[in-house]
């Protein structure tokens, strides 16, 4: 979860990620911010994340993004 | 029956498909909408009908083959080795793989050859003809059938869907046709997903009081915006179209400007009628519109604006493109040269840039739709490229971005944009586009105003009056929504009389201001041509 905190930090810092909940459906993370998440994600994690996934619920939160980091990992 | 607003279809066939679905059971209800669908599609394209039905079989075809190799590839898995599990179900996507790009390619290809096979011929003759070359392609000059543009993003969405495990391969043809041949859809959409309408319309839920009426209020909405603005508007705009070589370049911009409100009007009208169609059969059709011109961005604009087709774009041409291997590879080396923003920029603007010239090309098969396509994308990107500029600019300039003169700022200046677009968009040719915006830039004065000229092109003083209340009440209407108010749940509390008062209002104020009779043309659905 730090590493991934991290991650999004890098990515678009000034957001308080432990405790937003709305980070797509406020554009908080725009189209271009996913591409690089996506991207960096499944470099640092070594998961592939289909396209299926980038859905508001699995990106809103640092929460949701973990837990689906987790499911993809366990799935593989 | 012409269209959505004819007479037949609101006075005669709505009504009578609304009685049989009442009087029949629950379980006949959905056959009843099928065949209403048939009758709906034979009255505008005949023996076409056979084109949906092909669309139909395949999607059943695929799904019910896609059932079985997931079923022979888990007895498979089930039976192997632990180490050997791997490459079966590698060997198993790659059928499946083959087997959605069969069907894809199935369904474009129909699409291709009835909607662009003139175009690209057209083309080719061009290239013989600047070659020197006598050779010349015989066009084919297919019909298409109604709606195809639309039915097609609907069997492909499914077909994606399937394929990437989202939704169950449905065995039950019936749904399945009934999900691709829904009355109210067929001509202008909206392209819904199959998990958004099929469960639903197979339901054959009853005709209740809440969904007839709230259904009813949304229909006489759409009808005033079609008949009181698009088809005031109708002669007017084609009358400065077809002759704006004789007018000044401000005339030109008064096109441009009435247009884009026909073309809303028009469209989103259409769509409050084909959703109120919907309601009344218990089945929430995906919006298509939501204050669009209200957006500060035309990025923003094009998720407010015909929102299923950029939905569709989005889900299944965007990030399947941005996120494929190589663009992956691309934005983590990007980022890692180019920094957070630009990075990502190059695989991004790569998709973008495919997804608007589909968008193009979906509209129509012609260059001024291709280049309104690639017009958006020049400004979207602009904005991605700028915006770190921008957001520097105002920080040092101390100016809040979020204040209404420079939110109201960024909104006139996408409106601006929106109207040049769909000059390029309405206009005979891209030639004639062209030659129309170069009027409005070198040969532009509001002369008309003063002249009185604006009353001599086809409207009227009491015309635009006319338009000027109506758009007005559809803005405010629109500022309620955009605010969270739900218009019909707050008339629904009211007490039945100015209940009623307000229905017959709407109704009565179509009927006195509507633009019907001697010396109107009703505009034709326009984007029934797509």
């Amino acid at each position: 979860m730090e590493k991934l905190i991290e991650i999004l930090e890098d990515i678009q810092p000034g957001i308080d990620y432990e405790n937003d909940t709305d980070l797509i459906d406020s554009h908080k993370l725009d189209s271009l911010s996913i591409i690089s998440l996506v991207a960096e994600l499944e470099d640092e994690f070594d998961v592939t994340i289909p396209t299926v996934e980038i859905i508001p619920a699995n990106f809103n939160s640092a929460k949701g993004i973990w837990s689906m980091i987790q499911r993809l990992q366990e799935e593989e | 029956m012409t269209s959505y607003c004819s007479l037949i279809y609101l006075l005669i066939f709505l009504p009578a498909v609304i009685l049989i679905y009442s009087v029949a059971g629950k379980k006949f209800r959905p056959y009843v909408l099928l065949a209403a669908g048939a009758y709906f599609f034979w009255n505008f394209s005949g023996k076409l009908l056979v084109y949906l039905a092909i669309s139909i079989l395949l999607m059943h075809h695929y799904g019910l083959w896609i059932s079985l190799i997931r079923g022979d590839c888990s007895e498979q898995v089930s039976k192997a080795e632990k180490s050997d599990r791997k490459a079966i179900k590698a060997r198993y996507k790659q059928k499946e793989k083959r087997l959605t790009t069969a069907a894809v390619l199935l369904h474009l290809g129909i699409l291709v050859l009835l909607k662009y096979s003139d175009f690209i011929g057209l083309n080719i003759n061009r290239i013989f003809y600047h070659c020197g070359s006598d050779m010349r392609v015989t066009l084919p000059g297919f019909v298409m059938p109604l709606g195809i543009s639309f039915y097609t993003m609907q069997a492909l969405s499914y077909i994606f869907d399937v394929y990437r495990g989202t939704l169950r391969p449905d065995r039950n043809l019936g749904r399945l046709a009934l999900y691709m041949s829904f009355f109210p859809q067929l001509m202008e959409g909206p392209i819904s997903r199959y998990s958004e309408t099929a469960e639903k319309l197979w339901s054959g839920e009853s005709v209740t009081y809440k969904n007839l009426t709230y259904g009813m209020q949304r229909i006489a909405y759409g009808m005033m915006k079609k008949i009181v603005v698009a088809d005031r508007l109708n002669v007017m705009v084609g009358h400065l179209f077809n002759h704006y070589q004789i007018y000044s370049g401000g005339y030109s911009a008064l096109a441009a400007i009435c247009y884009t409100i026909q073309l809303y009007m028009e469209f989103s009208g259409t769509m409050d009628i084909v959703i109120g169609s919907g309601e009344i059969f218990g089945v929430k059709l995906p919006e298509n519109f939501r204050q669009p011109f209200a957006s500060r961005t035309i990025s923003e604009f094009w998720t407010r604006w015909h929102i299923t087709l950029g939905a569709w774009f989005r889900d299944y041409v965007f990030y399947p493109v941005s996120m494929s291997a190589p663009m992956k590879k691309l934005t983590v080396k990007g980022r890692k040269k180019l920094g957070n923003h630009f990075g990502p920029l190059l695989s991004g603007s790569a998709a973008l840039f495919l997804v608007w010239l589909f968008n193009g090309l979906w509209h129509g098969a012609a260059w001024h739709y291709i280049f309104f396509g690639l017009y958006h994308f020049a400004f979207i990107l602009t904005g991605n490229i700028i915006e770190p500029y921008v957001l520097g600019g105002c920080a040092k300039l101390k100016i809040n971005r979020n204040s209404l003169p420079y939110r109201g700022m960024q909104i006139v200046r996408t409106v601006i944009i929106v109207i040049i677009g769909e000059l390029f968009f309405r206009a005979d040719g891209l030639k004639n586009g062209i030659a129309m915006f170069r009027r409005m830039v070198t040969d532009f004065s509001f002369d008309f105003i003063k002249t009185g000229g604006m009353y001599t092109v086809g409207m009227e003083k009491h015309d635009y009056l006319i338009i000027a209340v109506t758009v007005m009440i559809v803005a405010l209407i629109g500022l309620l929504h955009e605010r969270g108010v739900k218009i019909r749940d707050f008339a629904a509390k009211r007490n039945i009389v100015i209940r009623w008062a307000l229905y017959l209002g709407l109704i009565m104020y179509t009927v006195i201001f509507g633009a019907y009779g001697l010396g109107y043309i009703p505009v034709d659905p326009i984007y029934a041509q797509f």
